[in-house]
Parts: structure tokens; C-alpha cells; sequence
């Protein structure tokens, strides 16, 4: 069937008139797009604004969903549990599950502990969440990695903040609204993160390669040291998370490091906690001026990690 | 007799008199179903790769092929500055590309008007993929092997869903033209 012939203009006047006018305004959206494309490349930030407030919004169906998912499952976890030994099985497998990487991290932090006897000078940090809330939402059909989480400037976050569950880091505050707030996660292919081995001192940059792992890059060239099964934590190194928690485990061995899986799927997270940034000054003085001289080693390539993840969009 | 206006002609979706189009779901219907299209996919979580249709997209292409002349030109302004919100994409992305969308679907039915199911299909397989593979070039981030394979599950679901959104799209058409009785 052709399409209905009123559509087309023939020799009225009025009507090429109208189809005319009718590209024009459509080519004049399309350049309007570009040239918002454009600032948004130049300015990353600058509609935040406006997805905050799309974002605070939807947030009670955001709730919503996040309930359901959590519950089903919940749901699915038990009938697999029933149909091997019981939903018991389930729940200590689990257990296990969480005590495993629990034991890599408290390796990490004893690693992390004798390093800091060494320096001897000792400040204690205030490490309690400053807000506990869900996922509610994520980019499901772009190529970019970002969620929202239920919780924003009125409980107190600001952008940079880290963000993680249970089992380890899920991303970044990116962009806040007043009840909800925007995160980079760790998948998406501009977000860098400072990681070391857990059990040493082999230190590298963990970068999302925008299918879902993680792509790990060594710092110091050489004999590639990693292992299929390596645990990966964060090193501290940037100022935005604090050293030891949980990122991944390496699943495959590359030329320049290796890939590794994540170790806190946030789309099985039923909570997530947002944590204070750890140490501040470093991110300002990494901020401010990405030329200044910035101690030794592993300093000057966290600073383009923590650039990237600032401006990354 | 007074003359019935053309609108009041009978049809098959009205056997009795005194009933008309409701102009609210005449006019709202698509809007409402392509901004919803839009919120949706981003209330389904994925941490991974991106793995839901572009339902925003999808429905807008959809309509406009089911029902040629109803959506303007120039409606990829409006709801592509929506799906911008919620997509993740940076903010623009939707505009430029639903406006590229509508313009090339316009010339390309001004040329080759005659059209069946099939050529449908077509014409909404080629803009769904065109725009996810444009969508991963303007996302702000460097494109790469890894890209394009995660975004292949999503690009085969957007195509395959064809004739069930074409149904759903035929459904609500239905709907947006029901006859509601009329005091005069």
C-alpha cells in the first residue's frame, strides 16, 4: 500500500509550503541537538539540572522496581535453594560467598596495616556511611554505564563520593539532585579506578571496557604478576575510596594486565552505602592542578584517573 | 437534516450516531506511549552492558511508520530532549538523532511511497540499528570491539520486537481513534 496521497504535496502551494516548513523545523532540531551535543561534550555536567529533577521525579517507581527486584530475587534464590538442599544451602553459600572476599579484604587491611606501623604517624578517620539506600534506576539501554540511587543533597551527598555494597565498590557520585543522585559505575568505560592486589603490592588502574569487566592495567611494566583468581581492592591511591575495599577478581590474563570480573554486581545489590570521600585534599589538590608536582609514583596516574572519572560522561 | 460532519462518518469503529473522537486520546495517545517508552527501560537495572530496546525510539519510529503524518517533523526536539533525562546519553544525543530519524524516514517515504509489512520491518530494523550504532559514537566515550559486541543482544531484541510493537502501536491507534458519544 502507498502511504495515504494527501501526504504528498503535488502542485498545491500550500501544501510544499507545509512540507517544507515542516524539514526546516526538523533540520532546525536536529542543528539545536548538535549544538547541545556539542556543550555537552565541553560541559558534562551542565543538564544535571534537569536529570536530577527528571530523576527525583520518577524516583517513588524507581523505589518500586528496586523492592520488587530485591524480593524476586529473593524469591528465585529460595526455589534454588529448595531444589538443591534446602533454601539453607542457599543462604550459606552465600555466607561463604561474602566470607571469602571478606578474608582478601582483611588481607588487604593487615597489608594496609603494616604499612602505616611503618610511617607511624596514625589519623583516624570517620568511616561510617553517611546514607544507606537502593538503586533505583540505570542507562539500560545506553552503551554508557550510570545508575541513580534514592538518596541526594537533602541527606548530604556530594559529587565524588564514593559508593559501594556489601560485597565492594559498585562506583561514584556523578551528579546530585535533591532526593536522588547520579553515579558513574564501575563498568562504564570512563570510569578509572586505582586497584592493587590484595595480597601485595602490585598496583594497577582498573578501567571499564563497556561489556562488563573490568579492564586491569599495570603500573609498573614488566613480568606480568597477576593470576587467574588474584582479589582486587582498592589501592587508596586518588582520594576518593578508601584502600581495601573489594573491586575484583581477575578472570583472564591480557598483554598489558589482566580483565577481571566484579566482585559487586550492583544489579544483585539489595542496598548500597555512600561513604565520605577519603581524603579530600588529595582530590582538590588532584583537581585544582593536574600539573603540579604530586609526591611520588602511583600519585600521577591516579590524578588522571580521578580527572577522567570527574569529567568522564 | 443538518450535514454530518466528516469526522461523524460511519465507519467501521462506530455503528450507532452521535459518537466522535475523544481529541484528549486522539492527540495524547502517541505522546504519552513514546515518553513512557522513554522512562521505562531505565527503571530495569543493568550494571553490565545495556541489554533493553530503545523503547523510546522504538515506539517513536513505530508510530510514524504505522500512521505516516500523525507525529511532526519536528517532534524529535521535544521527545528526544525527554529520552535525554533518562537514557544516560549526553544530553543532546536524542534530540540530534530522533530529529535525524524523522527527516530521513520523511524523505525516504516521499521517494518510495509504496510499502507492505515487510518494507516496514526494514525501514525500522535499519533506523533501530543505525541509531544504537550512532547512540555509541556520540555517548562520550571512545567506541570500541568491546562496545559494539554488547551492544549486539540489545540491537537483536530492538529488531526482532518488531511485530510485536507494531501490534501494541495498531492496538493503542485503535484506542486513540474509539468513539465516545457526544451531547450536541
Amino acid at each position: 500500500m502507498a502511504s495515504s496521497s494527501s501526504r504528498r504535496s503535488g502542485h498545491s502551494r500550500r501544501a510544499q509550503f507545509s512540507l517544507f516548513t515542516g524539514y526546516v523545523a526538523a533540520i532546525l532540531g536536529a542543528v539545536l541537538g548538535l549544538a547541545l551535543l556539542g556543550l555537552s561534550f565541553w560541559q558534562p555536567q551542565w543538564a544535571g539540572f534537569m536529570r536530577g529533577a527528571a530523576s527525583d521525579a520518577t524516583e517513588p517507581a524507581g523505589q518500586t522496581t528496586a523492592v520488587t527486584r530485591s524480593r524476586g530475587q529473593g524469591f528465585i534464590d529460595s526455589i534454588q535453594g529448595y531444589l538443591r538442599a534446602g533454601s539453607q544451602n542457599s543462604k550459606l553459600q552465600e555466607e561463604i560467598e561474602v566470607a571469602r572476599i571478606k578474608l582478601a579484604e582483611s588481607e588487604a587491611i593487615s597489608q594496609e596495616n603494616a604499612r602505616l606501623r611503618a610511617l607511624l604517624e596514625l589519623e583516624q578517620i570517620d568511616d561510617k556511611p553517611v546514607v544507606v539506600t537502593r538503586l533505583i534506576s540505570s542507562s539500560a539501554t545506553s552503551a554508557r554505564r550510570y545508575a541513580y540511587i534514592g538518596a541526594g543533597r537533602s541527606d548530604g551527598l556530594e559529587v565524588g563520593m564514593p559508593v559501594r555494597s556489601s560485597r565492594g565498590v559498585v562506583g561514584r557520585v556523578l551528579e546530585v539532585g535533591s532526593s536522588t543522585a547520579r553515579i558513574l559505575l564501575l563498568t562504564d568505560s570512563e570510569s578509572i579506578l586505582p586497584v592493587r592486589r590484595a595480597k601485595d603490592e602490585v598496583i594497577g588502574l582498573a578501567q571499564g571496557r563497556g561489556d562488563g569487566l573490568l579492564n586491569i592495567r599495570l603500573v609498573n611494566l614488566g613480568i606480568n604478576p597477576l593470576e587467574v583468581g588474584d582479589m582486587l581492592v582498592t589501592s587508596g591511591t586518588g582520594g576518593y575510596y578508601r584502600p581495601g575495599v573489594s573491586v575484583g577478581i581477575v578472570s583472564e590474563i591480557t598483554d598489558e594486565g589482566a580483565l577481571a570480573r566484579l566482585v559487586a554486581d550492583p544489579a544483585s545489590a539489595d542496598y548500597v552505602a555512600v561513604g565520605k570521600i577519603w581524603v579530600p585534599e588529595a582530590v582538590i589538590a588532584a583537581d585544582s592542578d593536574p600539573g603540579a608536582p604530586f609526591e611520588a609514583g602511583p600519585e600521577s596516574t591516579s590524578e588522571e584517573g580521578a580527572a577522567t572519572q570527574e569529567t568522564g560522561q | 437534516m443538518a450535514k454530518r460532519s466528516s469526522r461523524m462518518r460511519s465507519d467501521s469503529y462506530s455503528r450507532e450516531s452521535m459518537r466522535d473522537y475523544s481529541p484528549t486520546l486522539a492527540y495524547t495517545i502517541p505522546y504519552l506511549l513514546i515518553l513512557l517508552g522513554s522512562i521505562l527501560p531505565s527503571l530495569a537495572f543493568s550494571s553490565a552492558m545495556p541489554f533493553l530496546p530503545p523503547f523510546g525510539f522504538v515506539l517513536l519510529i513505530a508510530w510514524r511508520i504505522i500512521r505516516p503524518g500523525l507525529l511532526p517533523m519536528w517532534i524529535g526536539l521535544p521527545l528526544g530532549a525527554f529520552d535525554d533525562l533518562f537514557s544516560g546519553q549526553p544530553f543532546g544525543s536524542g534530540i540530534l538523532l530522533w530529529s535525524i530519524a524523522m527527516i530521513t524516514i520523511e524523505f525516504v517515504e516521499a521517494r518510495w511511497p509504496w510499502r507492505g509489512f515487510w518494507q516496514d520491518w526494514a525501514i525500522y530494523a535499519s533506523a533501530i540499528s543505525t541509531y544504537l550504532i550512532l547512540a555509541l559514537a556520540v555517548s562520550g566515550t571512545f567506541p570500541t570491539m568491546h562496545h559494539l559486541v554488547a551492544i549486539a543482544p540489545q540491537l537483536l531484541l530492538s529488531l526482532l520486537l518488531y511485530p510485536i510493537i507494531a501490534r501494541m502501536v495498531a492496538v493503542f491507534d485503535k484506542l486513540r481513534l474509539k468513539r465516545f458519544k457526544v451531547i450536541s
